[in-house]
This record gives C-alpha cells, structure tokens and sequence, in this order.
C-alpha cells in the first residue's frame, strides 16, 4: 500500500524588537550570560510584565503578510511549567485567543498552505552545561517569539522546506526577524503522520520538536515517515506522541509516555490587559509594511523593464531591492543599474550572508549619479564598468575619478571641426558614400571616434557626417 | 480635619521645631524596640535607614524647605513590598535571606516624601491567613489584648498602628488583608480601588485581587497615604490614572446620601457585631444619611469564587519559588527534581502548601470547566450586582468581620471554618472596589468592631468622606487608643 505523507509545522520565530516583550532588556544575540537580564525578565517577586507594543506591530505585520486576520480583541495566558530556565515558572503565551488567525504562505506550486494562527510569547532562558554543573542564562528569557502554527497541509519533504523557506524570506523581507536556524532564532515542531493514499481521515501523529537546520528536518520527516509506515504495514498503531531528534543516530525517540502528558493550566495573565489592535492600528501598520515581494517582481517588470531572473535574485533581500531602486529610480537606464550590482557588486559579495547584509562601500545615491552620466551621454558604457570598480574600491563618487576632459563631452563646434578633418583624410571614403555606398560613412565614423576617445555619440556623428559630405 | 490625624498632628509637631524628626524616630525605634517582644509586630527593624531618612529630614527643616505631609512621618511596610537592599521575606521560610535588587513602586514614592521607614511588618506567610500566625516569625499579637489575634494577613501592619509603634503602615488586600486586622485592632484600613495604587514591587499573592493600602489610626491619616501612593505607574499595567485625590474632599456634607445595607452580609453574624453595625447606621441617620437595604443574593458564592480564582493565581505566582535563584534552598538533594521538591516542601507553610494545591488542582485539565471558568463567569455576575447596587445607593455599608478578633491558635483548628470569617471582605476584591474599615464600637468581649464601607470603583474621595464624618460625629465612642508605645 501507498502511504501518503502529512505534515503541520509549529514555527517560532524570535523577533528583532530591540528590546524584550516585557522589559526594556536588549535581544541581542550571545552577551556574557545573564548580562541581557533585569528583575524583570529574571522574574523576581512582584516583578510585573509590560508589553511592549513594538512586539504586537511585528506580529500584526508577520500576520498581514501571511494574509491572517489581524483579532481586534486579545490576551495573553499563563503557560504553567517547571524548567530552571523558566524563572517564573510560566511562560507568558497566549492560548485561546491569538493575534492572528486564518492566514496562508502560497508554494511556487501555487498550493496555499493554511496557516491556523500567530501568536506572540516570550522565550525562555537556557541551561548551560559544564564540567558537571548547570548553569542558567536568563539572557533569552524574554525574548519575543511568534508561534506560526500551519494545518496539517504539507505533503512532502520539498514542500515543508520550501514552506519554511518562503516564510524565511517573508519575514525578513518585512524585517520583523532574521529567521537563522542556527543561531535558534527559527525552530520547528513538526507534527508527522501518515495515511494510506486516497484515505481522507488523517493518521495519528507524533510531533517532533525543536528542529534547527533544514537537513535534520528532513531527515527527521523521512526517519518518521518510514515508522509510522512500518508499524501500520505490520498492524501496528502510531501512539500520539512527543518525539526527539537525534543526529547522531538519525533516529526520532519518544520523549515521554502518556501518563505523564503536560497538563499546563492555562489562564489568563492577570498582569496584563486585553491587547486591542484597531482598525486604525492595523491600516497604520498596513501602510508602514514594506511592498509584497511578489508583487514588487511583478513591478521591478513592467516598471524598470527587467528580465524576470534579475527581478527575483535583485528581489531576493530586501536591502538589495532597496538599493537598486534608490539607484534605478528616474535613470533611463534601470537595467544597467540592475547589471551593476547583479554583476560587479555581487562579484564581491561571497556569501549569502554576504548579500544579506549588503554592506556596500558604494552607495546607492553614488551608484544613481554614475547612471546619471550614462543617462545624460556624459559618459559612454566602457566607462560606466571602470568607474565603478574604481568607486568599489575606494567607495569614494563618481565625480573623483572621471576627469573634466572625459565629463567635458564635446562641443557642436569641435565636433563640426573633427568631422569635416576626417573626411578630408578620407577622400576616398567620401567619395564612395557621395557615389552611392552607405557603407563607406563607418570608416569616416570610425576615424571620428578615436580622434574624441570614445566621447563622441556614433548616431549624431553619423548624421553630422552625412550632412558635411552632401553639402 | 486635623482632630484625630496623627500624621498632621507630627508633621506639624517637625515644622514648629518641637521635636526633631531624629529624636521622634528614635521614640518609636525604642518603643518598637521594648513593645516587639509582646506584639511581634516587626519582623525586622530599620534603625540605620530610618535614623538616616529622619536626619536628612531635619536638615531639610532646618534649611525651612517646603515638605509633603509624609515627610518624616514613621512608618512600616507589610514584608511583601519589596524594598531595595533590605530582606523581604512574605514571612515564609522559602523567602529567608532574599533581598531584593529594587524598589516596589510605592517605597519609591514613600521614599521621596521622606517618609521614615521604621521596618518591615509581621503577615502572613505569603498574605495567606487571617491571623497572622502563619507567618514563619510567629503572629502578631493584639494590642488591646494579647491573648487575642492582630487579625491578617496585614497583622503586623494593623498591630505597629494599633499599638502606636507607628504612624501609618502599607499593607495588602486580597480578600480582607488590610479591613481585617483593621477592624481587629480597633483603626482604619483603607483598600483601594483595584488599579488605584501600583502593584510594582508587591510580592503577588493573588493578582487580580490584590492591591497596597493604608491601616491608620484616622480617616485623614488614610486619605493622606492614599493620595501619596494612588498614582498611575507604568511598570504596572493594570494601575489607572483614575484615581482622584481624597483628602480634599474630607468635610464635604453627607445629607441626602444613601447607605445601602445588603442583607445577605448581616447573616451569620455575631449578635454584638450586629448591634455595633446598627448604632453606626444610627449616626449615619443623624447625620441626614438615608439607609436602605436591599439584596445581593449574589454575595453567597463570593468565598468560592474568591477561594477557586485567588488559589488558582497563587498556584501559578508561588511557582518559582524553587531554590535555583534566590531564598531557601533545601540542604540535601541527589538531583535538581528532588532539590525542587524539598525546597518547596520545607519553604512553604501548611496554609500556602494547602492553597497552592487548591489552586492547581481547579486549574487543571478535566477540572477547569467546573471551577476555574465557573467561578470566573461568577466573577462577572458579582460585579454587574455590584454596579446594579452602586445605581441605586451612594456607598454600602456592612461589618468588616463578623466577629471580633480570634483568640490565638483559633484559626488553625479548621481551615474552612477560617475561610468562611472572610465573607464580608472578599465581594470587595472580587469587584476590584474600594472599601474601608473604621472602628465602630466594641464587642461583647470589649473587643474593637469595624464598619466596612464600600464605593464604586474610583469612589474614594466620596468613600473616605463618608467614613470621615462617621469618625467626627462617634469617635470617641467607638475609638479607643492603646496606653502602651509612643506617647504623644
């Protein structure tokens, strides 16, 4: 029989609010341990949380760009378990009334995979293992997290990787995270069943926690999915149950029996107030989002006349985006501006991590004066590529390397005066075109060009030619 | 305004020069000092930060600048207020040796009025108790009678008062706390409108219920430390910028006002209580007030609901006390599961062990929807009764307890026997209302009786008035001061 492979995702997302969701603590990353910390987020008696807004306006933006409904009315819950790392002993979550609800993040395959709710909570701190003692480090604790909880939509291992990825992309796109699975700012829960092909019900699931990298996720998937299809072929039954990853082995194992299921009395926080998001809020928010990339390529198209393949890799990180159309806009020639960091820059740029950052020496106003040039027949391609390597190098304008010579262009006179002395060099040439062969203007047009540099603009000088000749 | 205030009548003494803010420290610190060993009333003395407070005091009184009313007045804080650099405790054995890294937001206000803090008041482990005599120090005995309780969970607090070993206390109210032992030893306690005053810094006991408020021995001296410390603070959410100074409004005529009087709160209660209670209704006629009563047959399920929801936030509030941070920790364990469990079953008291398994246990999966959610949709119901009854009288007016103070050792013969002396206090907590203790007469055992008087939210000015012409027209029928401590 064949079975059918079924997946939900439960994603947490820490968000780049530069401070805490309930103190003014800074998020960053690393710190020596319990640096980031205060009576707050370390949870001393009759300590009380504060919620900061920024975290509600990146969820709400998170939610509006994965199309849920932003809830006018929430709140938040108490999450009642023991764990060192927890200093109050419950985590501040929300429960039955989330941020956003009924969203959805669309596959290249155009499938649209539900997203059932976002909420918002913090994190906790972590334990420290050494030399046979355990230490704890409060610096996360308090971090705000978003939990992005999908239905169980996903089919396949390519479309829970390439789920993650788009929502990766998304939500650095609209800045509210940096999603590195490696430092654990993205982890996921996955929930894993499987059910003969055909069969409507879904299967029994186990879900699997807190996977980092993409490459354990999907070994993970194809280890579970393989289980539960042995213990069903030999008349077995999957148990509903929380299970762990072990890279080492490859292998998932149980994690706990039923017995001792989590029960973690959820209730209301009494420290807090219903979050009410308005209309008003909501559009403000709205407003301040950035462009949805996929209609931003679709833009980049019709505005800027790029080739598609550009529009996505320029599209790709929002910086990069950013700075083609600072430099783009109102040039008459946006694709030599997409060439330019498409070609050159990104030649210098190694790493992924690279263009991420997009720490560019020159900036996208100096790069806009360079196509300005260009634009305005000042200076001709060849120079366009030398320059900027010059302004690459040194991230100084434009304007420092092109002397008053090559920016001077040529005036109607002098031009008149280099045309007329190259046909009297080339009598015969002239005379062959007066006899009736077009093709006897280049070798003149030719002449014209080495004697300017390459300043001169072929199309008048043709024509100006021509002209002299005739008369 | 000024005949019974104590914190006038000081502040006044400091200003003329009679006596210096020091040498009247010293008083009480030497009073306090002597009277603790009978009282119990301080679980722990501030001499150097009091002594420190009064001198800066006296040089400001030199130097003729302009003081707050609190300047320099003695006083104590419930050992649940955290206070920076000084061990705060919520006399539970779980807590010993903590000492807070800040300051709970009213100690920071009191702190700058120069308000001389004497030390930390005895209570109830965790404010749990009615007796003061689960705190982990031993209770707080009664200054009109030793051989009886202070009442609690504020005990300490009501008994420096009571006993005049200082001027005004900060206690807590959850479901009486401060009414309680008020009305037990013969002063006023005030607990203010939920939100009223900031919970920062206020070791939670009961979230949604509790809230800090003064225990004096005048309607003014309440007045005066509620408009010190009724602010809004944005270090905690729930605190409201509603709040309207009281003090002001003291004086203001009362003809024409109706006191409702519930019925459901006269049942059950002590005939001599009973009697007390009606002589202050008769005043209050006197005085052009018009009684009427009325029924809230709500108010019967105030104590579970109050028990199921203040149990359920404790069960969650108590549960990082664990001996990892900060406080007790067991001294032998083999792993960190057993050191968790130890520390939890040697730190904490009976009474807190028994309400944070009674709040686990409404809380949990299968049990929720029968008491947790019930007892929160009930919630509700008495708080519509409450604003129904607000639309039809001015202020309520029923007993603060329905007896006197207990005899030591009573209250841990039964448990639910004690539970069920809080019907009177805890519709107050459960609506987030102001209501206010002032002492009514004496019971048959020459014992101090309270009235309990209760507003709608944000009512206090109105509230303390109400209270205040009660105190001018009876006081000297129903109050009666200590001989022992400071003598002024």
């Amino acid at each position: 029989m064949n079975y059918e492979l079924v997946c939900g995702l439960e994603t947490h997302v820490e968000l780049s609010t530069k401070t805490k969701i309930f103190c003014s603590c800074s998020t960053k990353f690393g710190g020596e341990p319990n640096t980031h910390c205060c009576p707050i987020c370390i949870g001393l008696p009759g300590t009380l949380p504060k919620l900061n807004k920024a975290v509600v306006e990146y969820a709400v933006m998170a939610g509006l760009a994965t199309n849920c409904k932003i809830s006018p009315v929430s709140k938040m819950d108490r999450k009642n378990y023991v764990y060192p790392d927890l200093s109050k002993a419950y985590q501040i979550s929300q429960y039955d009334m989330p941020l956003c609800r009924n969203g959805w993040v669309e596959l290249s395959s155009g499938r649209r995979i539900r997203l059932n709710r976002i909420h918002i909570e913090e994190d906790a701190g972590k334990l420290v293992h050494d030399r046979g003692n355990t230490f704890v480090d409060y610096n996360r604790g308090g971090v705000p997290l978003i939990e992005i909880v999908t239905e169980p939509d996903l089919r396949s291992i390519a479309e829970v990787q390439e789920y993650v990825e788009k929502l990766q992309m998304i939500l650095r796109y609209i800045g509210v995270s940096d999603c590195k699975m490696q430092e654990g700012s993205l982890r996921c829960d996955v929930n894993v069943s499987v059910r003969p092909a055909g069969q409507e019900p879904f299967g029994t699931r186990a879900e699997i926690k807190n996977m980092n990298s993409f490459a354990h996720m999907a070994k993970a998937i194809e280890y579970e999915y393989d289980r539960q299809v042995d213990l069903l072929m030999s008349g077995e039954k999957v148990v509903q149950e929380t299970r762990r990853y072990d890279e080492s082995s490859g292998c998932t194992e149980g994690m706990r029996g039923k017995e001792d299921a989590d029960d973690y009395r959820y209730f209301r926080e009494p420290d807090l107030v219903t979050i009410l998001v308005s209309d008003e809020m909501r559009e403000t928010i709205q407003k301040r989002m950035p462009e949805d990339p996929q209609k931003r390529i679709q833009r980049f198209l019709s505005e800027y006349q790029l080739p598609e393949a550009d529009a996505r890799l320029l599209i790709e990180h929002r910086r990069i985006a950013d700075y083609f159309e600072a430099a783009a806009k109102g040039t008459k020639n946006p694709r030599t501006a997409a060439n330019c960091i498409l070609g050159q820059i990104f030649a210098r740029l190694g790493t992924e991590a690279e263009k991420e950052q997009f720490n560019v020496t020159v900036s996208p106003e100096n790069l806009h004066a360079l196509i300005l040039l260009l634009d305005t027949g000042k200076i001709r391609m060849n120079l366009v590529k030398s320059t900027l390597e010059k302004m690459l190098d040194s991230g100084k304008p434009a304007s420092d390397f092109l002397s008053e010579k090559d920016l001077a262009g040529i005036s109607a006179d002098d031009l008149k005066a280099i045309c007329e002395k190259a046909i009297s060099d080339n009598e015969r040439a002239a005379a062959d075109y007066r006899a009736g062969k077009e093709k006897a203007l280049k070798a003149i047009l030719g002449s014209v060009m080495k004697a300017t540099r390459g300043r001169a603009n072929p199309q008048e000088t043709e024509k100006l030619l021509a002209d002299i000749i005739r008369r | 305004m000024e005949q019974y205030s104590l914190i006038l009548k000081l502040g006044k003494l400091l200003r003329s020069g009679e006596i210096s803010c020091t040498e009247l420290t010293q008083k009480f610190l030497s009073a306090a000092e002597k009277e603790n060993k009978r009282l119990n009333a301080f679980v722990k003395l501030t001499p150097e930060t009091a002594l420190k407070t009064a001198a800066e005091v006296d040089r400001k009184l030199a130097a003729k600048e302009e003081l707050p009313p609190l300047a320099g007045i003695p006083m104590t804080l419930k050992d649940n207020i955290s206070t920076n650099g000084m061990e705060t405790t919520c006399c539970s054995k779980i807590l010993k040796g903590y000492v807070p890294i800040y300051d709970a937001t009213v100690w920071k206000i009191l702190k700058e009025q120069h308000a001389v803090l004497l030390g930390k008041a005895n209570m109830d482990e965790f404010a749990m108790g009615s007796s003061c005599e689960t705190s982990c120090f031993g209770g707080a005995k009664n200054p009109h009678n030793t051989q009886r309780v202070a009442g609690g969970s504020s005990g300490g607090a009501a008994c420096a008062v009571a006993g005049n070993l200082a001027a005004f206390s900060l206690g807590s109210d959850t479901g009486g706390s401060i009414r309680q032992p008020a009305s037990f030893c013969g002063i006023v306690g005030l607990k203010p409108t939920y939100g009223a005053v900031s919970r920062y810094g206020l070791i939670a006991y009961a979230s949604s219920f509790d809230q800090i408020g003064p225990l004096t021995q005048s309607v003014a001296d309440s007045a005066l430390v509620y408009d010190a410390i009724a602010k809004y603070d944005p270090m905690d959410s729930t605190s409201s910028k509603k709040a309207l100074p009281a003090f002001s409004s003291l004086g203001k005529d009362i003809r024409g006002i109706k006191i409702g009087v519930p019925k459901e709160y006269l049942e059950g209660i002590r005939e001599d209580v009973k009697s007390a209670l009606q002589s202050a209704l008769k005043v209050y006629e006197s005085l052009g007030a018009e009684i009427v009563e009325f029924s809230m047959p709500s108010i019967k399920y105030s104590l579970p609901v109050y028990y199921i929801l203040a149990c359920a936030e404790a069960s969650s509030n108590l549960g990082r006390y664990d001996g990892i941070r900060y406080g007790y920790r067991t001294d032998h364990y083999a792993d960190r599961n057993e050191m968790i469990c130890k520390t939890r079953s040697e730190g904490f008291g009976a009474e807190v062990k028994r309400r944070i398994l009674l709040g686990t246990y409404v809380l949990s999966s299968g049990y929720y929807d029968a008491f947790y959610k019930k007892a929160q949709n009930l919630r509700g119901t008495l708080i519509k009764a409450f604003e129904d009854a607000f639309a039809h009288c001015d202020v309520i007016a029923a007993p603060t307890v329905p007896m006197t103070a207990f005899p030591l050792n009573f209250t841990a013969r039964d448990a639910v026997e004690t539970y069920l002396t809080d019907i009177c206090t805890v519709p107050v907590n459960i609506a987030g209302l102001p209501g206010i203790s002032v002492p009514c007469g004496f019971g048959s055992d020459s014992m101090p009786v309270g009235l309990q008087l209760i507003g709608a939210r944000f009512s206090e000015p109105a509230l303390l008035n109400t209270a205040f012409q009660y105190e001018q027209a009876a006081r000297s029928d129903v109050f009666r001061a200590v001989e022992t401590g400071v003598a002024l």
